[in-house]
C-alpha cells in the first residue's frame, strides 16, 4: 500500500525542511520526501497550496475510558484527535479505575489498537489510584508500554512520595509529569484570583499556588536528576522558575495549553462553565508570559488538556462545574488563528511545538518525516476560514470556550500509519 | 410620577452594574410611592392582580424573602415560596430543570436567592419570566443596593456625588459590598473600604475603591458607613484570628463613629452580630438606619416587581 502526497509545502523542523515537495508513504512508513516523486502509488493526494507536516502529538489528553464513558471513550476521543489533525495522543491516568497497573495500560493499548483512529500513548499514575499515598507499579507499566507517569488532576502533595517517585524513575529514564498546583491554596478557588474574580465575586485561586508547586517540583528534579515535565504551565511565576531551573541544567521540561496561550480570565465574566479549567484562565500578563516562555524555549510544547465532561455535568452553576473542556478539535485552528496568523509563532515553531518537540522529549517514534519513520502526517490549510461549532464535534464532551470563534487555518487531512483517518474534516470510517 | 422615558418592563434584575442612573432614579421614585401604600391602613392595591411570583430560595433568608413576599402581596400578586430544602432540589434536580418547572406553571417573576455567583445570570439565560436576583453568592444583591440608596435619600443624602462612603468588613465574600461599590461609584461617590486583608479581594482597588489598613483612617470624615456582617465561619477558616480581636481592631464602636461626620449614616444589611462587627450602642444609635433599611426593603421590592412586571404603566392606579 503506497500513498503519494504531491506538491505540498513540507514543513519538518526535525530535518530543517520547508519546501514544496512530495512525500511517498509505503507500508505505513515514510519512504521518501523529495521533489517530483514519480513512483506509482495506490493513492495520490494533491496537497498543492497546503502544508504537509509530521503528525501532531498531544501529550495531554483525557480519554476517560475506562469507567467515565459518559464523558469520552477511546473511540470518540481518537476520532476527535483525527478530526483535529492530531495523530498521537497521550492519555492521562485519571480514569476509573485509574491507570495504576500494567493490566489497565495493556487494556487501553489493545482497545486503542482495535477501536482507535490515532496512536494512543499511555501515561500511568505515579501513585496507586492517584491517591498520593504509595507508588504505583511504574516499572510494570513501563514494560507494557506506558511512556510517562502523572497523577494528573491532583498535585502530588507529599514531597516524600514525589522524591521517591523521582529517584525510582532514574532507574528507568521515564519522565514524571506534574500537575503542579498547591492543593490547599487551590481548594477554595474556582477561577484565577485577580481583578475579574474581585469583580464577579467568584473565589479565586492565587497564581502563587502554581508557582509554589512548580518550585518544589523543579527542585526535586534538580536534586534527584529525574526528568520532571511540568503540565499545563499557566502562571508567569511558574514560567520564571522553570526558566531558572533550565538555566541550572535541571532535567525539567514543560508544556502549555492552547487556552492558556489564547484566553484570559475575562472569559469568565459571563459565568460560563465552559471557562472552568485548572489551572484557571489567567490575566493577560500571564498569557503574555506564556507566549514569551514558549518562544524562548522555557516551555517546550503546546498541548490541549482535552478534558471532556458529560453535558449535564457542565450545565450547572459556575462553581458546581468540573474543570476542563474539550480541545482536540479546536487546537490547530486556534493556534493557527491566534498565534501563527498574528505573528506570535512561525509555522516552523508551530510544527515544532506540536509535533517534533513532544516526540523528542517523550522519546516517541513520530514527530518527523524522515525516511523510515511512521507515516503520521498532518496536512494543514493555513487559510481555510471556519467557525467553531461544537455540534459538529466528534468528542462526547462538546463544551468549549472557543464556541463560535472564527478561525483561519485548519487541519484538512490526517494520516496515521500511512492511512487517511480524516479528510476534509470528516473522520474516515475504519 | 416618572413618565417612563426609561422602563424596566420585562427586565431581569441581576445586578446594579447594568442599571443607568436614570433607571436607579426611576426605582427610587417609584419606591417612594410604594412606601405611601405600605403606610396605608389597608395596604393592598391591585396593580399586580393576576400576576404570580415565585420566591425560589436556595439559602436561608428572613428579611429578603419576607419582604419580597409582602411586596408582591401588597400589590395584589399571588406569591409562592419555594424553600429548596423541602423541594425536589433535595432529590437532585438541577437548577435548569427547577427553573423550567417553575416557568411551566406560568409564573411571571422568579425571585431567586442562591449561594453560587452567577446563578441568577444562569437562571435568566434559561427562563422566560423576569428573574430578580435576591442574592447570588458573593456577586450581587441589587435590591439591597437600591434599598440602601433609598434609605440614604430619606436621610437627606439625595446626591451621593463626592460623598465619602465607607464599607467595613468582609468585602471578599460580600455581594452587598460588590453591589454598593458599583452603585455608589455610578453615582459619583468616593468609596472606601477597610477590614482585615484576608477578607479583601486580591485586587480590591480594581473595584474602584480606596483600601485602608486601619478602619479609623477609612471612617474619618465619612458621610456613610456600611458595616457588613461577619460570617463566623470566616474565622473558622482562618481568615482572622478571633471574634474578640476582630471586634477590638476592626469593629465599629462609638469612639470610632465619632471620627465620621456628625450626621454620618450607619447602614448594615443584617442580621447584625452585635459586639462583633458593630457594637451594641452603635447598632441602636440615632445615626443607625438599620431598621429603616428593613422597611424600605419592602417598598423598593414593590417598586422592582411593579416596574418589571407592568412597566410602570398602572402607577396611577397604584396611587
Amino acid at each position: 500500500m503506497k500513498l503519494l502526497i504531491k506538491n505540498g509545502r513540507v514543513v519538518d523542523p526535525s530535518q530543517k525542511l520547508d519546501e514544496i515537495c512530495d512525500v511517498l508513504v509505503a507500508d505505513g512508513k515514510i519512504a521518501k520526501v523529495e521533489k517530483n516523486i514519480t513512483d506509482k502509488a495506490d493513492e495520490t493526494y494533491d496537497a498543492a497550496g497546503k502544508v504537509v507536516a509530521p503528525g501532531f502529538i498531544d501529550m495531554h489528553t483525557h480519554l476517560r475510558e475506562p469507567g467515565l464513558e459518559a464523558k469520552e471513550s477511546i473511540r470518540t476521543g481518537t476520532m476527535a484527535a483525527a478530526a483535529g489533525g492530531i495523530t498521537t495522543i497521550a492519555c492521562m491516568p485519571n480514569t476509573k479505575p485509574a491507570i495504576s497497573t500494567s493490566i489497565v495500560v495493556s487494556g487501553i493499548k489493545e482497545r486503542a489498537a482495535k477501536e482507535g483512529y490515532v496512536n494512543v500513548e499511555v501515561i500511568g499514575s505515579i501513585s496507586k489510584d492517584e491517591e498520593g499515598k504509595e507508588l504505583a507499579e511504574m516499572g510494570d507499566m513501563l514494560e507494557k508500554g506506558a511512556v510517562a507517569f502523572s497523577d494528573d488532576g491532583h498535585y502530588v502533595y507529599s514531597s516524600r512520595l514525589l522524591m521517591n517517585a523521582a529517584k525510582y524513575m532514574t532507574s528507568f529514564d521515564a519522565p514524571l509529569i506534574s500537575h503542579s498546583i498547591e492543593s490547599e491554596l487551590n481548594a477554595d478557588g474556582y477561577m484565577h484570583e485577580g481583578a475579574v474574580s474581585a469583580k464577579i465575586g467568584v473565589p479565586g485561586v492565587p497564581s502563587v499556588a502554581e508557582d509554589i508547586a512548580v518550585a518544589r517540583d523543579v527542585l526535586v528534579a534538580g536534586y534527584t536528576g529525574a526528568h520532571i515535565h511540568i503540565a499545563h504551565v499557566a502562571s508567569k511565576g511558574a514560567a520564571d522558575i522553570i526558566r531558572q531551573a533550565k538555566a541550572k541544567g535541571y532535567p525539567v521540561t514543560a508544556e502549555v495549553t492552547v487556552h492558556h496561550l489564547t484566553l484570559t480570565d475575562e472569559a469568565c465574566m459571563s459565568y460560563s462553565t465552559a471557562t472552568r479549567v485548572s489551572p484557571p484562565l489567567r490575566s493577560q500578563d500571564h498569557v503574555d508570559a506564556m507566549r514569551a516562555a514558549l518562544l524562548d524555549g522555557t516551555i517546550d510544547m503546546i498541548v490541549t488538556d482535552h478534558a471532556p465532561h458529560a453535558p449535564e455535568e457542565k450545565d450547572v452553576e459556575f462553581r458546581k462545574a468540573p474543570n476542563g473542556f474539550c480541545g482536540l478539535e479546536t487546537a490547530v485552528g486556534v493556534v493557527l488563528t491566534d498565534l501563527y496568523h498574528k505573528n506570535v509563532l512561525t509555522l516552523e515553531q508551530v510544527v515544532d511545538k506540536m509535533s517534533c518537540s513532544p516526540a523528542r522529549i517523550f522519546n516517541l517514534k513520530g514527530g518527523t518525516l524522515k525516511a523510515g519513520s511512521p507515516a503520521d502526517i498532518t496536512i494543514l490549510d493555513l487559510d481555510k476560514v471556519w467557525t467553531v461549532d461544537s455540534k459538529k464535534f466528534y468528542t462526547v464532551g462538546k463544551v468549549t470556550p472557543f464556541e463560535g470563534k472564527q478561525c483561519k487555518g485548519k487541519a484538512v487531512a490526517t494520516v496515521v500509519a500511512g492511512k487517511f483517518v480524516m479528510k476534509d474534516g470528516a473522520v474516515c470510517e475504519k | 410620577m416618572a413618565k417612563a422615558t426609561v422602563s424596566l418592563a420585562g427586565r431581569d434584575i441581576l445586578d446594579l452594574e447594568s442599571f443607568s442612573v436614570e433607571e436607579i432614579n426611576l426605582v427610587l421614585q417609584t419606591a417612594a410611592e410604594m412606601k405611601k401604600i405600605m403606610k396605608r391602613d389597608i395596604k393592598k392595591v391591585p396593580s399586580l392582580r393576576g400576576k404570580s411570583i415565585i420566591n425560589l430560595f436556595y439559602e436561608p433568608s428572613t428579611r429578603t424573602r419576607t419582604s419580597f413576599e409582602l411586596a408582591g402581596k401588597y400589590l395584589g400578586a399571588d406569591v409562592v415560596n419555594i424553600t429548596t430544602s423541602t423541594s425536589s432540589v433535595v432529590k437532585g434536580e438541577c437548577l435548569r430543570d427547577t427553573i423550567l418547572t417553575v416557568q411551566s406553571m406560568c409564573c411571571d417573576a422568579i425571585v431567586m436567592r442562591h449561594p453560587i455567583e452567577g446563578a441568577a445570570v444562569y437562571a435568566a439565560d434559561v427562563a422566560k419570566p423576569v428573574i430578580i436576583n435576591a442574592g447570588d453568592g458573593a456577586h450581587a444583591h441589587p435590591s439591597q443596593g437600591l434599598l440602601d440608596m433609598f434609605t440614604l435619600r430619606e436621610k437627606g443624602l439625595k446626591d451621593l456625588n463626592g460623598k465619602k462612603m465607607v464599607i467595613l468588613g468582609d468585602i471578599l465574600y460580600s455581594r452587598v459590598a460588590r453591589t454598593n461599590i458599583a452603585a455608589w461609584n455610578k453615582m459619583g461617590a468616593d468609596v472606601h473600604v477597610a477590614g482585615p486583608r484576608p477578607l479583601m479581594p486580591y485586587a480590591v482597588e480594581s473595584l474602584g475603591v480606596t483600601y485602608h489598613k486601619r478602619i479609623e483612617e477609612a471612617i474619618e470624615g465619612a458621610d456613610v458607613i456600611d458595616v457588613l456582617r461577619i460570617q463566623l465561619e470566616r474565622q473558622k477558616s482562618g481568615l482572622f484570628p478571633s471574634p474578640r480581636e476582630y471586634a477590638r481592631i476592626f469593629g465599629l464602636n462609638e469612639a470610632r463613629l465619632k471620627l465620621a461626620k456628625p450626621d454620618c449614616v450607619v447602614l448594615h444589611p443584617g442580621p447584625m452580630n452585635r459586639g462583633l462587627e458593630i457594637s451594641w450602642d452603635v447598632g441602636y444609635c440615632d445615626q443607625a438606619a438599620i431598621r429603616d433599611e428593613v422597611q424600605n426593603g419592602v417598598a423598593v421590592r414593590m417598586a422592582l416587581l411593579f416596574l418589571t412586571l407592568t412597566g410602570g404603566k398602572q402607577i396611577e392606579a397604584a396611587n
